[in-house]
């Protein structure tokens, strides 16, 4: 079942365009990657999927309903979480504060209940406590749940962002570089993570990933941007083989060897 | 509660307990999403029967073996128990054990049956079924990862409690028949040695041997049924099955049991416990860093800590040398607890702290006196694995960094002519599994078992250790010397964390040290040392000066017959995978030895440098490369 289906996206700054004619179906339960070099397009897509950017020309369909025009908090009432290269949490608080900002969604206490801290609203803080403290137990961060967000090494502050994401409770969760700036026992840390995501609470993941050993290790269909346009698409075998995949990324076969 | 040593068992043990307390006490707590939950004895009773009537369906019968593997957890104890509710003996390997130390002991104890915590213990097993005939089931607790795994070998810890529940409705008094089957002199566990001289063995011990361990030890040094305790050590570790299941099962105390390992000390200082025993490693580690943290800290910190301390050491050594405080001391040490010992002792978890225990090996003289200057009434055991652990404690008024203390109720000491300790109670074990050699070995003909340490009693009846009988040193002037004591000395220097001190035949004592790479390299990053690997590190000449420093300051307060005169450091950490340390983190001296032979020669031959080119294998069987050049330094 498609879950999300872009068609003929097309994304402009001024001048420059970003985004040309691109198009793709991402199927409910998949991990969805997006690659290509530096300066492809594959943030400015994601962010027209999230609802930062807006494309001049092209729809997003998200379960079937047209969502190009929504802005990101509308999408996020859908059902679509995401998290950022440049990790965006805040940096004052707490782990468990940023998580419980991220079930702030779900929550419906009112300013005078909420604010007294009584009745519904006390039951309801402890059920979407109990919820954050199983991300928490499931993402392994228990070690850091108190600690200030600001004052965590890089490989955890990426995994609370990951946390905040999955604290939306979301369908489609898009991460943007989620291995960036790793060691590698970080990655494979966060592989593992991913991977669970997927397959335990069947959210569907579209990420923008430079590591190619993790992409295609992992994901179950692969988009190539390049320049804007979508250059092949498919599993990761056929877009391994495909000519042009290896052009843009290692130039013109027949370059002399350096 | 009046205990019969011929008929009692854990099993039954636990039942009376369950009896007694019901709903109305936590047996045991564990912290899970945030919370600590606690289990009732009832409860802990109830899982116990479900999973041996679950075991007992899947056809675990009198006299197999069960291995637990994986982090201290409820269900730990609950599979012990279980195994040996169902006639069957218990085995607790450590979580860190390599799949090759895994498949070597599921072997020699022909085990049948295994509890793995999680999927990275279940890959540890399969990976290695076809060479494993005797294992039959593989128990996993954690589900996580396990969905794509359908190996007919495997089964969850909850389905097996279903099963056992099932078993139960439908033949409710089989459970009770089966504890009651079971009497004092079955074997309960096959506990490992330590393994600090040759390759572990299992050390086959009844409930007899463990549960008048406990009585004994509980009449030395007693614990009441509110007290709590904190699991922090692997089960594997004999200490720890003697204070997370034997005492708790024979006192009614509290376990708890932390959310993670990386956790454990914001989740003690949440308990309090009143009871804690744990090797030297792991007071050290608090001692080193309480004095790692002073170092970073602010200057009025630094003040305080540097003016209350001394008082505090004042008020120690008195106590340590017998004598009873003066009142000017008892009034400083006061003032010192209002304006720092509580504050720290809180942060450290020990606030409430009644029963301090160390055991294993032995804890340098400083580490003591710290301890007792901030208020930490810490004592020392000795014993052997093989006689259920202790044989000799520390009692209040007796506790000195010299002596290991007196022997327990019940336990008698005896020194042969060539100076080995020997001892016998009743916690004394049947042998080692399968290796009938090795137990004739350890015992002597008229059934006192070898300790291999050598010492004396004095005469108040203290037992004083000396060290391994192997390792004792003949000095230049014939005297005779223990290398542990140089060694504890040296290890008390936070950038010290392994000294081994060596003679060999000569007469001049060298040492190699392996530094500690997370105080040192704070250190060198204070100091605007740039190094690049752990290596590199060791050779900067800055951080050889350190340490000479650290030496000539242990060397002072030794005779002049005991001093080092050379010392290098260790190009590597040292490490359990590679045989260098034992699971508990102590050092096996004579791998470290053959490792580093080249290194101990030339620290014997007085030479300047030695060149180190050598391959280390890893567990996961790529080798490393290694080359660097090591300084030897004359102190």
């Amino acid at each position: 079942m498609v879950q999300l289906s872009c068609s003929d996206i097309q994304l402009n700054f001024g001048g420059v365009r970003a985004l040309s004619g691109v198009s793709f179906e991402v199927r409910q339960g998949e991990i969805f990657a997006i690659i290509g070099p530096n300066g492809a397009g594959k943030s400015s897509m994601l962010n027209c999927i999230s609802g930062l950017y807006h494309p001049q020309l092209g729809k997003v369909l998200f379960e079937g309903n047209d969502v190009t025009n929504l802005p990101p908090y509308e999408r996020t009432k859908r059902g679509m979480a995401r998290s950022f290269q440049n990790i965006a949490l805040f940096r004052g608080m707490s782990v468990i504060d940023n998580l419980m900002i991220g079930r702030h969604l779900h929550q419906s206490a009112g300013l005078l209940t909420g604010g007294l801290y009584y009745g519904p609203a006390q039951a309801e803080e402890i059920k979407h406590r109990e919820y954050v403290e199983e991300i928490i137990e499931f993402l392994e961060i228990q070690s850091i749940r108190k600690t200030i967000v600001g004052t965590l090494a890089y490989g955890f502050q990426k995994r609370v962002e990951l946390a905040r994401a999955l604290a939306l409770e979301p369908k489609l969760l898009l991460l943007d570089e989620p291995m960036a700036g790793m060691n590698h026992e970080e990655t494979e840390d966060m592989v593992r993570f991913i991977l669970e995501t997927n397959e335990s609470r069947g959210i569907t993941i579209i990420m923008i990933e430079h590591d190619m050993g993790v992409v295609m290790d992992i994901s179950n269909t692969v988009c190539v941007l390049d320049f804007g346009k979508k250059i092949a698409g498919g599993t990761p075998d056929e877009v391994q083989r495909d000519p042009h995949v290896i052009k843009a990324y290692l130039g013109e076969e027949d370059l002399e060897e350096p | 509660m009046q205990i019969d040593l011929e008929k009692t068992t854990f099993p039954k043990l636990l039942k009376q307990n369950a009896e007694r307390y019901g709903e109305k006490k936590s047996a045991l707590r564990r912290k899970g999403l945030g919370i600590w939950r606690p289990f009732s004895w009832r409860q802990y009773y109830e899982n116990v029967r479900d999973l041996a009537l679950g075991l007992h369906s899947l056809g675990f019968k009198s006299g197999d073996k069960l291995a637990i593997i994986g982090n201290n957890r409820p269900e730990s104890l609950f599979a012990e128990i279980a195994a040996q509710a169902a006639g069957g003996i218990a085995l607790s390997l450590y979580h860190d054990a390599t799949h090759h130390e895994v498949a070597d002991a599921i072997r020699r104890f022909n085990v049948s049956f295994v509890i793995a915590e999680d999927q990275e213990q279940v890959d540890k097993l399969l990976e290695q079924k076809e060479n494993l005939t005797d294992l039959r089931h593989v128990i996993f607790i954690e589900k996580r990862g396990m969905r794509n795994y359908h190996d007919d070998i495997l089964t969850s810890f909850a389905k097996t409690e279903e099963i056992g529940r099932g078993v139960h409705g439908e033949s409710p008094g089989l459970f009770d028949k089966l504890v009651d089957a079971g009497k004092g002199d079955d074997t309960a566990i096959i506990c490992m040695t330590s393994g600090t001289t040759g390759e572990p063995k299992g050390a086959i011990l009844t409930f007899k041997n463990l549960i008048n361990m406990s009585l004994a030890l509980n009449e030395a040094d007693p614990k009441t049924e509110n007290d709590e305790f904190v699991s922090l050590l692997p089960l594997a570790w004999f200490g720890e099955q003697l204070m997370s299941v034997a005492s708790p099962l024979v006192v009614g105390y509290t376990v708890n049991f932390p959310e993670k390992p990386d956790t454990a000390m914001a989740d003690m200082r949440e308990i309090g416990p009143q009871i804690m025993l744990s090797p030297p490693k792991v007071w050290e580690s608090i001692a080193a860093t309480v004095r790692v943290r002073m170092m970073d800290s602010t200057r009025f910190k630094k003040f305080m800590f540097n003016t209350l301390m001394p008082i505090g050491e004042r008020y120690a050594d008195a106590v340590l040398s017998g004598s009873p405080p003066t009142l000017t001391q008892k009034i400083g040490r006061f003032i010192a607890h209002i304006l720092l010992f509580r504050a720290l002792k809180d942060r450290l978890g020990l606030s409430r702290i009644r029963s301090a225990l160390t055991g294993g090996a032995s804890l340098g003289s400083d580490v003591f006196r710290f301890f007792h200057a901030i208020g930490v009434n810490l004592k020392q055991l000795y014993g052997q694995t093989e006689i259920a652990g202790v044989t000799c404690m520390h009692r209040d008024g007796g506790v000195n960094g010299a002596t290991v203390g007196l022997p327990l109720p019940g336990t008698e000491i005896r020194i042969d002519e060539s100076g080995e300790i020997l001892s016998k109670s009743a916690g004394l074990f049947s042998g080692y599994y399968g290796d009938r050699g090795a137990t004739n070995l350890a015992l002597t003909a008229d059934g006192w078992l070898r300790s291999g340490d050598t010492g004396y009693l004095d005469e108040k009846g203290h037992l004083t250790v000396i060290d391994r009988i192997g390792d004792v040193l003949t000095l230049a002037d014939g005297s005779r010397f223990s290398a542990q004591l140089i060694e504890n000395s040296l290890r008390f220097s936070p950038y010290i964390s392994e000294a081994l001190v060596h003679g060999g035949g000569h007469s001049k004592l060298v040492a190699l040290i392996g530094i500690n790479s997370r105080v040192v390299g704070k250190w060198a990053g204070d100091n605007k040392l740039s190094y690049m690997t752990f290596a590199d590190l060791t050779a900067k000449p800055e951080v050889i000066d350190l340490i000479a420093g650290e030496v000539s300051r242990v060397n002072q307060a030794l005779p002049e017959q005991a001093r080092i005169v050379r010392f290098a450091i260790i190009y590597k950490e040292l490490d359990a995978d590679e045989g260098e340390l034992t699971r508990t983190g102590k050092m096996r001296r004579d791998k470290v030895l053959t490792i580093y032979a080249e290194l101990i020669d030339a620290l014997h031959m007085e030479r300047d440098r030695v060149r180190i080119d050598t391959g280390i294998e890893f567990p996961d069987g790529k080798i490393g490369h290694i080359q660097t050049t090591v300084t030897i330094r004359k102190v």
